[in-house]
């Protein structure tokens, strides 16, 4: 079997990256801090201001390793490849497998639904004695519920389409009981169902904003790993649409948005006075807020968690740059399914 | 695969530092030093053997010394460390 090549993460700012004989050498403050042989790695991944030598970019495009540039939340910026590149092999795959993408939609979609439940179990166990009976009820129900559409959607003879029908299915059922997720008994603060483009109250204009952060790292991680992030499998093909990334995006929602919007409403850190209503009727989180949303966003993305296939501690801020990384060896064929991220 | 290379090079023969500085070199292009003169070289088969080339070519067989400890591709279990300056995993995840 082929080998499995590294990535090296930079994320400290001021970090500089040079080239030693066949190495890779990466400093802080002129101390040292990794060195690793260039065969053993296939790309490098940058976040916001670190120095790249001359020589070690021509290095690495030598060696087809390829070097992502993002800014310092994370952003796509650019990515520096050389002339030998798996690229277009890994499109077509991309392309060929997004015809009759079953398997991967299988992936996600049960990704998406683990996690959903992982989260409303997680609130039953923190919080499951405050909860009235009828509510706590409810919750477990729909805990068993979403077990059912697991083990359904895990069967083999189910059509994408049915697939795509079990994550709505999923959504609702996730949704309905989401109100009773959230402590805080400001009026205002109340969950009435999903609306979007505008958000018509604060926690949904807190979601559509936490999505947001969440669709650009997912973009970024897909084009880091050389995937067309127009390209999706669960999401149907549609123009302006990165729905590759919002594939990637699926069975991180629950853990990284959601788990973080009822966090910073239970725990008040958001109060019902940082949200304004326009004329429109759209609510949008206020300035300050919003910056209160950003630093709770960055902190929870250093949070370390096991990675159940990797089997490796990972910062929640890197999975969907692992995830995009699985689905890439996936269509090159390096690993026979793609893996989806389970919350624990 | 890892192999572990282990040198000994004359330093007072001939032109014995230059071979020393450059069978180092050869290693840590490879792989990394655990200690002095000892490195631990992750290759598949075609790169071990690139490497073993340049490093035969490099030594003078009268007075220096090569030793390889091919250690497989499970070698996690067999390579224990301890005290000062443990190596870094290479294949583990990768951040600074």
């Amino acid at each position: 079997m082929k080998k499995l090549l590294n990535t090296v993460y930079i994320t400290t700012e001021g970090a500089s990256l040079r080239k030693d004989g066949k190495n890779l050498v990466a400093e802080v403050d002129g101390a040292e801090r990794a060195r690793v042989p260039f065969h053993m790695l296939s790309s490098l991944v940058l976040f916001g201001a670190i120095y790249v030598s001359p020589a070690l970019i021509g290095a690495c495009a030598a060696s087809g390793i390829t070097i992502v540039l993002l800014d310092r939340a994370g952003r796509f910026q650019a990515r520096v490849e050389g002339p030998v590149s798996g690229n277009v092999l890994l499109r077509r795959a991309q392309y060929r497998v997004s015809d009759a993408p079953t398997e991967i939609v299988r992936s996600l979609v049960v990704g998406k639904i683990a996690n959903q439940r992982a989260v409303l179990m997680r609130a039953l166990r923190d919080h499951g004695a405050g909860f009235a009976v009828e509510r706590r009820a409810a919750i477990e129900n729909v805990v068993d519920r979403l077990a059912h559409i697991i083990a359904r959607a895990e069967r083999k003879d189910d059509s994408t389409d049915a697939m795509r029908g079990s994550e709505g299915e999923a959504a609702h059922l996730y949704f309905s009981v989401f109100d009773d997720l959230i402590l805080s008994p400001a009026s205002e603060l109340r969950w009435r169902g999903r609306s979007r483009r505008p958000p018509l109250d604060p926690i949904n204009a807190l979601l559509s904003f936490l999505y947001a952060l969440l669709t650009h790292d997912c973009r970024s991680a897909a084009e880091a790993v050389g995937l067309d992030p127009a390209v999706g499998f669960l999401h149907r093909d549609r123009p302006g649409r990165p729905s590759l990334a919002l594939d990637l995006m699926e069975e991180l929602r629950p853990v990284l948005a959601d788990r973080l919007a009822l966090s910073l409403i239970n725990r008040q850190q958001l109060q019902a006075s940082d949200f304004v209503t326009e004329d429109s009727g759209a609510v949008r989180i206020k300035d300050d807020a919003r910056k209160v949303v950003l630093t709770a966003w960055q902190e929870r993305k250093k949070d370390e968690r096991l990675h159940p296939f990797l089997d490796e501690k990972a910062p929640l801020g890197l999975v969907p740059y692992l995830q995009a990384q699985m689905l890439a060896r996936h269509l090159r064929g390096d690993i026979d399914a793609y893996p989806p991220w389970f919350w624990k | 695969m890892l192999v572990l290379v282990t040198y000994d090079v004359n330093t007072i023969e001939g032109d014995g530092k230059a071979r020393l500085r450059a069978v180092a070199k050869a290693c840590r292009d490879f792989g990394q030093r655990v200690q002095f003169s000892v490195f631990e070289i992750e290759v598949d088969p075609a790169q071990w053997t690139r490497l073993k080339a340049r490093l035969e070519a490099i030594i003078d067989p009268k007075h220096d010394s090569l030793r390889y400890y091919h250690l497989g591709a499970n070698w996690q279990r067999k390579v224990e460390h301890v005290g000062a300056k443990p190596a870094a995993d290479l294949g583990g995840t990768l951040i600074v």
